[in-house]
C-alpha cells in the first residue's frame, strides 16, 4: 500500500476552476480538428473567452468564435460583442437566426415572438456549413437540472441530438474528443462553476461585461412574473403598464425572453453581495422559455440546444 | 465585499440502487438552504403532479424525465455547496449495475466517497462493487450514512451490525478513514441536524464529517510531472509547453527529462494563468520554456525525478463497461496522459469477485467486471503505478469504431490489500 501524504491544498477554488477550464479548452483544440466557442455577449462566454485567450497567449485564438443571433438583441450586448472581438483579435461569425426565417428553413415566430428555440436550427446550420467538430459553450451545471447532467464533453450525434440516457463515460481528466464525421461534441469549461464563481472570478481578474449586468434604469412591463425591457421587440399588451424601474440583468439572452431583475447593484461589489444572498436561481429569476414545462431544457438540449 | 477564499472538496455518492443517495443529497442541500426557492418549488410541483409526497428529495438531483419516472438515478448530477470555508462538488452517482459506467464518472474526480447504505438490507453486491471501485480509483476516505433508520426504529444493534459489515468491507479494500453516521434522510435525521431518535450515538451529522475531511488534500504522488497538452509560439521564435501539472510542484531551474525520448534540460520560466510565477503546484495549468530547443510536442511528458517508465507493455486494472466481454486480442486505442494510441489485449489475467472481493483467475471480463489484464501499445506510454500517480497511471480505452469509451484503466495491480496476496 501507498504511504499517504497530507499535503496543505495551495489552490483556492477559483484557481482551481480556472486551470481546469483552461485545461479543458487547450485539450479540445489539440483532439479536434475545428473547433469554435459559442459566444453570446453574455458574462459566461465572457468568461469563457477571457479564459480562451489565457489558454493561447502570446499567440491568437486558434479558432473562430460563434454568434447565434436571433436578431432580437439589447444593444449593448451587441456593442459589447463587437468590441470584444476586437480587443482580442477574435474571428467572428454569426448565425443569422433572420437568415434561417427568410429562407424559410424555420416558422417566423412574429415580430414580437421568442426566437429562442429557433437558435438550435441556426446553431446546428452553422455547425454543418462550417464542418465544426467541437463547440465551446459557457453552460454551467448550476443552471438546472437536465445541465447538471451533461459531461463536460458532451457527445451530439449527426443529427445534433444529446442523448441523455447514453453519455459517453467521462474518466478522471481524460477527456475524449473522437467523433465520426458529421458527429460533434460540446464541450463546457465553465462546468463546475457556479453564478457565484463566475462572478468572483469576474470580479478578480476585471473580465469586462455589458453594461446592463449593472443596475441602470430602464422601461419595462411585467410579463410571466418577469420584467420585460420594453423595446422594437415587445410592446405593451392590453392591460400591461410601462414603468420606470431600476434594474439590473442576471443572464442574457434573446430580448423577448430574459427578463430583468430589480436591483440597484452597480458595482462589482454591490453585484457579489447580490448574488451571494440571492433566493431565486439564475434561470428561475430571468427566463421565460424554462417555465413551459418541468422538462423544457432537458427537451431543448435533446435538440442540439446549447 | 471579501472575496472568499475557499477549498474544493469532491465528493461522489456511492451505493446499492434504492438505499438513498440521492434523498440524502437532497436532505443535504435542501437543509442547508443551498436551493433557490424557485428550485425548491419544482421539486415540490413535480412531487405533486407524480404523487410520490409533497417534496420527493431525490428529484433535487434526478432531473431528467426518464428518472423522474422510474425513480432511479440514470445518470451523475452535479450539484455545488458551499460553506464560508469549502466548495462542494457533489456528484450524485446511480447504484443500479446496468450504469456503472456512470458511477465510475462520477467517482473518478472525487476525493471522499459518500456512501449510503439501507440499515435494513446491509451490504449488497453492488453495494461492494461501488466500494471496490471507489477504493481503485483511489478515494481513501469514506463517510457513510447508515440510511433509513426509521425503518428499523432507530435501532443501535441495527446499526452496529451495518457498522461493522462496512469496517469489514473498507479494511479488506485498503480504505483508511471511514466515518460512519445513522441517518434518516427522509426525515432528516443525523444529515444536517443531529437526530433526537439517536441519542446513544455521538458521532457528527453526515454535514459535520464533510466540512471536516481533509480528503481533498491527501497526495501520495511523488516527483513532478508534465503531460504536454500543446505547443505555444513565443514571440522571437522561442516555445513554451502548456500543460496542467500534477504530483509535486514543478518550479523554475527544475531539472527535467522529457519523456519518452529521455533528454535532460532545465525549466528556465514558467507561467500560471495569471502570468509568470516561480512554482505552480499539481492542478495549474501552466505553460513552461526549457534551457535546451528540443523536439517536444502533444503526448510527450516532462517530469522530475523519480521518473516515470516508459513501456510498450502494460499490466493495468480495468473496469470494463463494454456490451461485449473483453477478451485477449480485442484492438481499443487507448488515452493516457495527452497521448492516444492503438492497444491490443495481449491476456486478460484475473477478475475481481466482488462479492468475496477475492481475485480470481479469468480469461474475460463480462460487462462492469474489474480485472487485471496486459495491454500491448503501438506507441510507448509514459507510465506511472496509479497507486503512486492518479494522472500518470489512469487510462481509458475506446472502442476503435464508435469513439465510445469503454473502460477505466489503472496502471497495476488492484492493489487491494485484502486480495493481492491471493493474486
Ligand atoms: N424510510 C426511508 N426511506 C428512504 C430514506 N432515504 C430514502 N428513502 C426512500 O428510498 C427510495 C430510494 O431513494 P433514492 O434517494 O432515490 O435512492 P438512490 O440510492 O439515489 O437510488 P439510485 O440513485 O437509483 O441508485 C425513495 O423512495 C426514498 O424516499 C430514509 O431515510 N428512510
Ligand atoms: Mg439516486
Amino acid at each position: 500500500m501507498t504511504t499517504i501524504e497530507r499535503r496543505p491544498t495551495t489552490l483556492d477554488h477559483l484557481e482551481a476552476l480556472e486551470s481546469h477550464a483552461i485545461y479543458i479548452l487547450r485539450e479540445v483544440v489539440a483532439e479536434c480538428e475545428r473547433p469554435v466557442l459559442l459566444f453570446s455577449g453574455g458574462k459566461d462566454s465572457a468568461v469563457l473567452l477571457h479564459l480562451a485567450v489565457k489558454a493561447f497567449a502570446p499567440g491568437g485564438l486558434p479558432f473562430p468564435v460563434l454568434h447565434v443571433d436571433t436578431g432580437q438583441n439589447f444593444p449593448e450586448v451587441l456593442a459589447f460583442r463587437d468590441e470584444t472581438v476586437d480587443r482580442t483579435g477574435a474571428r467572428l461569425l454569426v448565425a443569422s437566426v433572420q437568415d434561417a426565417i427568410d429562407r424559410g428553413l424555420v416558422a417566423d415566430p412574429g415580430p414580437t415572438g421568442s426566437r429562442n428555440r429557433l437558435q438550435t436550427t441556426s446553431l446546428l446550420g452553422a455547425i454543418q456549413e462550417h464542418g465544426f467538430d467541437a463547440a465551446f459553450g459557457g453552460a454551467r451545471r448550476d443552471e438546472d437540472k437536465a445541465r447538471a447532467k451533461e459531461r463536460i464533453l458532451s457527445f451530439r450525434d449527426a443529427f445534433g441530438q444529446w442523448d441523455p440516457r447514453a453519455q459517453r463515460p467521462e474518466l478522471w481528466q481524460l477527456y475524449q474528443g473522437r467523433v465520426n464525421h458529421g458527429e460533434h461534441l460540446r464541450a463546457f469549461p465553465l462546468s463546475d462553476w457556479t453564478e457565484l464563481d463566475v462572478w468572483q472570478y469576474i470580479a478578480r481578474d476585471r473580465v469586462a461585461l455589458p453594461s446592463i449586468y449593472f443596475a441602470h434604469h430602464r422601461d419595462v412591463l411585467r410579463r410571466d412574473g418577469m420584467w420585460l425591457a420594453v423595446n422594437e421587440f415587445v410592446e405593451p399588451r392590453a392591460g400591461e403598464a410601462v414603468e420606470r424601474r431600476l434594474v439590473r440583468y442576471r443572464t442574457v439572452g434573446d430580448a423577448t425572453c430574459t427578463g430583468a431583475v430589480e436591483s440597484s447593484a452597480a458595482t462589482l461589489d454591490e453585484v457579489l453581495a447580490e448574488v451571494a444572498t440571492a433566493t431565486v436561481s439564475e434561470r428561475g429569476a430571468t427566463r421565460a422559455d424554462d417555465r413551459f414545462s418541468e422538462t423544457s431544457m432537458e427537451d431543448r438540449k435533446r435538440e442540439g440546444y446549447f | 465585499m471579501d472575496l472568499l477564499t475557499r477549498d474544493l472538496l469532491r465528493v461522489a455518492t456511492i451505493g446499492s440502487v434504492d438505499d438513498g443517495k440521492s434523498t440524502v443529497i437532497g436532505r443535504l442541500l435542501v437543509d442547508t438552504r443551498q436551493l433557490f426557492d424557485d428550485q425548491l418549488e419544482a421539486v415540490a410541483h413535480a412531487s405533486a403532479r407524480r404523487g410520490v409526497g409533497d417534496l420527493d428529495l431525490s428529484f433535487v438531483t434526478d432531473g431528467l424525465r426518464a428518472e423522474r419516472e422510474q425513480g432511479i438515478t440514470i445518470d451523475v448530477a452535479y450539484r455545488y455547496a458551499a460553506t464560508p470555508t469549502r466548495k462542494f462538488i457533489i456528484a450524485d452517482c446511480p447504484g443500479h449495475v446496468q450504469y456503472t459506467r456512470n458511477m465510475a464518472t462520477g467517482a473518478s474526480t472525487a476525493d471522499l466517497a459518500l456512501m449510503v447504505l439501507d440499515v435494513a438490507r446491509g451490504l449488497k453486491e453492488q453495494t461492494r462493487r461501488h466500494l471496490c471501485i471507489a477504493a481503485l480509483l483511489g478515494v481513501r476516505a469514506i463517510v457513510v450514512a447508515i440510511n433509513k433508520m426509521d425503518t428499523v426504529r432507530w435501532s443501535e444493534s441495527a446499526y452496529s451490525a451495518a457498522v461493522d459489515e462496512v469496517a469489514t468491507a473498507a479494511r479488506e479494500l485498503g480504505i483508511a478513514d471511514v466515518t460512519c453516521v445513522p441517518t434518516s434522510a427522509l426525515l432528516g435525521d443525523n444529515v444536517v441536524a443531529a437526530s433526537l431518535h439517536t441519542p446513544w450515538y455521538v458521532g457528527p451529522t453526515i454535514l459535520d464529517a464533510l466540512e471536516r475531511s481533509d480528503a481533498g488534500a491527501w497526495d501520495s504522488a511523488e516527483g513532478a510531472r508534465l503531460p504536454i497538452q500543446w505547443v505555444l509560439r513565443q514571440p522571437g521564435g522561442g516555445r513554451s509547453y502548456a500543460g496542467m501539472v500534477s504530483g509535486e510542484p514543478l518550479a523554475v531551474g527544475d531539472r527535467v527529462t522529457l519523456l519518452p525520448a529521455g533528454i535532460s534540460t532545465t525549466v528556465t520560466a514558467l507561467r500560471g494563468p495569471s502570468g509568470p510565477r516561480d512554482a505552480a503546484p499539481a492542478g495549474v495549468a501552466v505553460d513552461v520554456e526549457l534551457a535546451d530547443d528540443l523536439d517536444a510536442s502533444r503526448g510527450d511528458l516532462l517530469a522530475r525525478e523519480p521518473l516515470p517508465t516508459v513501456t510498450r507493455e502494460l499490466r493495468a486494472t480495468v473496469c470494463w463497461f463494454g456490451d461485449e466481454p473483453l477478451r485477449a486480442g480485442a484492438r481499443l486505442r487507448v488515452k493516457h496522459t495527452t497521448r492516444s494510441t492503438p492497444a491490443i489485449v495481449e491476456a486478460v489475467e484475473s477478475r475481481v469477485d466482488v462479492e468475496r472481493l477475492e481475485i480470481e483467475p479469468a480469461d474475460a471480463l463480462a460487462t462492469n467486471d474489474i480485472g487485471v489484464v496486459r495491454l500491448r501499445t503501438a506507441d510507448p506510454l509514459v507510465v506511472d503505478d496509479y497507486a503512486q500517480h492518479r494522472v500518470t497511471g489512469g487510462f481509458i480505452l475506446i472502442d476503435p469504431v464508435s469513439n465510445v469509451t469503454r473502460a477505466a484503466g489503472m496502471v497495476g495491480d488492484p492493489g487491494l490489500p485484502g486480495t493481492s496476496a491471493r493474486a
